[in-house]
């Protein structure tokens, strides 16, 4: 018999900074369940008088890591959710979530592969659960992520996606820098495009399994320039984040 | 509908950011499921439809003709869901969908 999906009350067990504008909050649920890689929570705020925001999001966290969810939540200046999270909670606080949520956007070491992970900004976060619970389950399945960032600092994640990059287990990491590049820098210096997109995916095949997540225009150039490029529609799923926060 | 200044703002959403409120009202997944939109006759996922979250109510667009598939509107006392641009919904519970 499924369990309802319904609200609970988590607590802050800790508050970590990624980037300037990005923290990690890790959850504690009274009623965690297993989740897949790539789903998501929704978050609610009610205010004194009754009024509600809502939004969604992504599980950074492997379903290995049990008893809590980790949310990596990016601050949206003019937000109604995400400033709160920022500014305001701390370790102890508690916020009403309920799920975890979506059984599309979802990858597990069984779907198999070749994996090929693209990301704008912070939809990274769901992808990163993707490559985690790769990691945690020790799969080989050859995969690539494209991320693109807008300069070097924006890079959610950098140092363990550097690590996991660098452990030969058939993960290749490339990230394209939009605004900015650090001096030296040799990767991608553009948004994503058509030969870009040839370039990451040539070694994985003709017919990747493919997770786009990321702004709509992102997602929209990223999903027509592969099937254009002739992989299969119904290999990529996607993701669209919005700066709603 | 013209929503191509939608969608360079990048204010659209996709059935991804909606599968929750749906899940409340229904019982189980959504987003996996498929519709064929009654406009243009596209079978696709929920979760490729637009969203339009903003509003009073919640608007799920085609992503490829952009009419209108879906409305969610909440009251104070009840929920509709307006499905006139599905010409169907294909339901397909997987194990994964049991909690």
């Amino acid at each position: 018999m499924p369990t309802p999906l319904t609200w609970q009350i988590a607590t802050v067990d800790e508050i970590r900074p990624e980037t300037a504008e990005v923290k990690t909050f890790t959850l504690r649920l009274p009623a965690w369940r297993a989740h897949r890689a790539g789903q998501h929570y929704d978050v609610r705020l009610t205010a004194e008088d009754g009024y509600r925001a809502q939004r969604s999001y992504s599980i950074a966290s492997p379903p290995t890591r049990t008893g809590v969810v980790d949310l990596t939540i990016e601050r949206i200046a003019d937000g109604e959710v995400s400033p709160y999270f920022h500014d305001v909670l701390v370790a102890g606080d508690h916020v009403e979530v309920r799920g975890p949520i979506g059984g599309y956007f979802v990858w597990e070491p069984g779907l198999g592969g070749p994996l090929l992970l693209i990301a704008g900004g912070s939809g990274v976060v769901p992808l990163m659960a993707m490559l985690r619970e790769r990691a945690a389950a020790g799969a080989d399945t050859p995969t690539a992520l494209l991320a693109s960032w807008r300069t070097i600092d924006d890079v959610i994640y950098r140092a363990e996606l550097e690590a996991l990059g660098a452990a030969g287990d058939g993960l290749l990491v490339v990230h394209t820098l939009t605004r900015a590049q650090p001096s030296g820098w040799t990767g991608y210096a553009r948004r994503i495009d058509g030969p870009m997109l040839a370039e990451v995916r040539t070694p994985l095949g003709s017919d990747p399994l493919v997770y786009i997540c990321g702004p709509t225009l992102l997602v929209e150039a990223a999903a027509n320039g592969l099937v254009e490029g002739g992989v299969p529609a119904a290999r990529v799923r996607t993701e669209r984040f919005g700066p709603t926060g | 509908m013209d929503v191509t200044a939608d969608l360079s703002n990048a204010l659209v959403l996709d059935g991804n950011a909606v599968a929750g409120d749906l899940e409340e009202l229904l019982g189980f997944d959504m987003t996996g499921a498929m519709h064929r939109c009654t406009s243009c006759g596209n079978h696709g996922a929920m979760a490729t439809l637009l969203a339009y979250t903003g509003g009073p109510g919640t608007v799920l667009r085609c992503s490829i003709c952009h009419e209108i598939v879906i409305r969610l509107v909440r009251t104070p006392t009840a929920t509709y869901l307006d499905l006139r641009g599905a010409a169907y919904l294909c339901l397909r519970p997987t194990a994964a969908d049991s909690r």
